[in-house]
């Protein structure tokens, strides 16, 4: 048997799936240790975020200080963090918290940066108060980037959660870190194939929760245009190497 | 005639100029071993590796040393990763010799081996090893898995070997790496040899920081540490005896491949292993760990001090 085989045979085993250490125990930790983390990144990312696309205020330092975050090794992190706060939960925690908080933050204050000037101003005028604005206006129009903020960090952090298990945790990274030192490497490809299919669920129901908070008015390129049609748009692309007509 | 020899030393240049460049590619850049690239290609030379952590590396240098005193030509190849690693190395020539560990290297060259205490574990290794290789006289210095406490709890519970932990009234945790799982002298040991329940918390770094930290910081009552690693006495950690040899024996053994181990190199090599003692490995781990000194020098201080040659 070729290990992608002994995989399947161990995802299979019906040993597997129950008792101390099976797949659906290892499965809800992982996921549990995934909520938790975003939730906090969320609470801090998106008000954050916020402000600055709002205001534009802290841009200069926000931004680049989480771009150098993310560069930051998670496994070194937890390890350094482990040494100082013991074992459990926080040090893993925070080190994911810190590896989800960029896009999370990028998607929230890039997002209400590119709600169109013209359209926060018809708002204002029509006497929307600041703060009406931001949550009736601008954070509306941002959510399908908000959305895509935190998609791309639950995937990160989906995936990355796995490191975790270098400590006494529990969660999908299990399989692997216990499988490498036995040679057990059907037990690892397994426990990575169980990571891959949660990441590829988890994605499939952020697109469907990304279309659907996506306001009516722009659904750009999936209505049908009802406008006249000017000349601009009568015209055919031109290559760029014909002559002008 | 004259057009022959051109073309010969033509083509002798180019193999010393690939020969060169293979060194200089498949090297460690960071590679300080004094290795003449071109020069040592010749069979005579013995080639040293090593495995991805300090005290082997030092072993390494240890070898090649002193064969270099004793006028066998020795180079060093360190860090070459882990066992698997090395061994394909061994296997397909670019190194000849390589510092070992004899329960580890039983177990994988035959992974259902029972054999536990120093000699039985030696005399199965020596009918486990592939032809082609074999191993050298092993040393009384011994890089095992060891069971510590911390004076606290040793005092507490008057534990001092592994049969007192019958003793102890509180539920046992054991940080150590997750084999310890099914390892024979891991979690199932305890229970079959001593009759005591214990549970795993698995830290993957090899009784490391992290490890000394949950002992220390009372998450465990046990830890499992190589028996060589300067935080055991830094920590004023009690080491459990082992009285009914459940831990697999791990002495240091040279695993040579059998076109290199000349008598010459042999009587060399057994004369070091002699001389080696589990105390040496901790201050030369020491010299290395903490005082940062390199794998080269910590193994020439060791050499001068024993005057072997």
């Amino acid at each position: 048997m070729n290990p992608y085989t002994e995989a399947v045979a161990w995802l299979f085993d019906p040993a597997n799936w129950a008792g101390d250490g099976s797949i659906p125990q290892r499965l809800t930790e992982h996921i549990i240790y995934c909520v938790i983390t975003l939730i906090i990144a969320m609470i801090i990312a998106i008000p954050a975020g916020l402000y600055i696309g709002h205001t534009g205020r802290g841009r200069a330092i926000v931004v680049p200080f989480t771009g150098a975050l993310r560069a930051l090794p998670t496994l070194g992190l937890v390890i350094l963090l482990a040494l100082w706060l013991g074992l459990g939960l926080i040090p893993p925690l925070i080190a994911l918290v810190i590896l989800a908080i960029p896009p999370v933050l990028a998607g929230a204050y890039s997002g209400v940066e590119s709600v169109d000037p013209a359209t926060k101003d018809a708002a204002k005028a029509t006497g929307f108060t600041p703060w009406g604005v931001l949550t009736r206006v601008e954070v509306p129009l941002a959510l399908p980037l908000i959305v895509g903020g935190i998609r791309s960090a639950t995937l990160q952090v989906i995936a990355t959660w796995t490191v975790a298990a270098y400590l006494p945790l529990g969660g999908l990274g299990r399989f692997i870190y216990d499988g490498l030192p036995v040679r057990n490497y059907a037990e690892m490809l397994g426990g990575s194939i169980l990571v891959i299919l949660l990441a590829l669920v988890v994605d499939g129901l952020f697109a469907l929760t990304q279309r659907f908070v996506t306001p009516k008015g722009v659904t750009a390129g999936r209505v049908h245009d009802v406008r006249t049609p000017t000349r601009s748009t009568q015209r055919k692309e031109r290559p760029w190497f014909a002559p002008e007509a | 005639m004259v057009r022959t020899r051109g073309l010969m030393a033509a083509a002798g240049m180019l193999a010393l100029a690939s020969l060169a460049l293979a060194a200089c590619s498949s090297g460690n850049p960071l590679d300080t071993s004094t290795s003449a690239a071109g020069g040592s290609s010749s069979g005579s030379s013995v080639i040293v590796g090593s495995a991805a952590f300090p005290e082997n590396e030092i072993l390494a240098y240890v070898y090649a040393d002193a064969l270099n005193q004793n006028g066998i030509k020795a180079t060093v190849k360190p860090n070459i990763g882990q066992r698997d690693a090395y061994i394909a190395a061994l296997k397909d020539g670019s190194i000849d010799l390589v510092p070992e560990y004899t329960g580890n290297l039983l177990q994988y060259f035959d992974a259902k081996a029972t054999a536990q205490s120093s000699e039985d574990v030696y005399n199965a290794l020596k009918t486990a090893v592939p032809s082609g290789y074999t191993v050298l006289a092993k040393a009384e210095a011994q890089d095992a898995d060891s069971y510590n406490v911390t004076k606290a709890f040793s005092d507490q519970y008057g534990v001092k070997s592994l049969d007192d932990l019958k003793k102890v009234t509180i539920p046992l945790k054991v940080a150590a790496n997750p084999e310890f799982q099914t390892r024979p002298y891991g979690i199932p040991g305890l229970k079959s040899e001593y009759g005591v329940t214990a549970t795993l918390v698995p830290i993957s770094d090899g009784g490391g920081p992290n490890t000394v930290k949950a002992l220390t910081g009372g998450d465990v009552q046990l830890a499992d540490i190589y028996s060589t690693t300067p935080s055991i006495k830094s920590e004023n950690l009690v080491t459990l005896s082992d009285p009914k040899n459940m831990i697999l024996a791990q002495n240091v053994v040279p695993l040579i491949s059998e076109k290199a181990a000349t008598d010459k190199v042999k009587a060399v090599l057994e004369k070091v292993q002699a001389a080696l003692t589990t105390d040496d490995l901790i201050q030369m781990n020491t010299k290395s760990s903490v005082d940062k000194e390199s794998a080269d020098q910590v193994a020439k201080d060791w050499l001068k001090s024993k005057s072997l040659f």
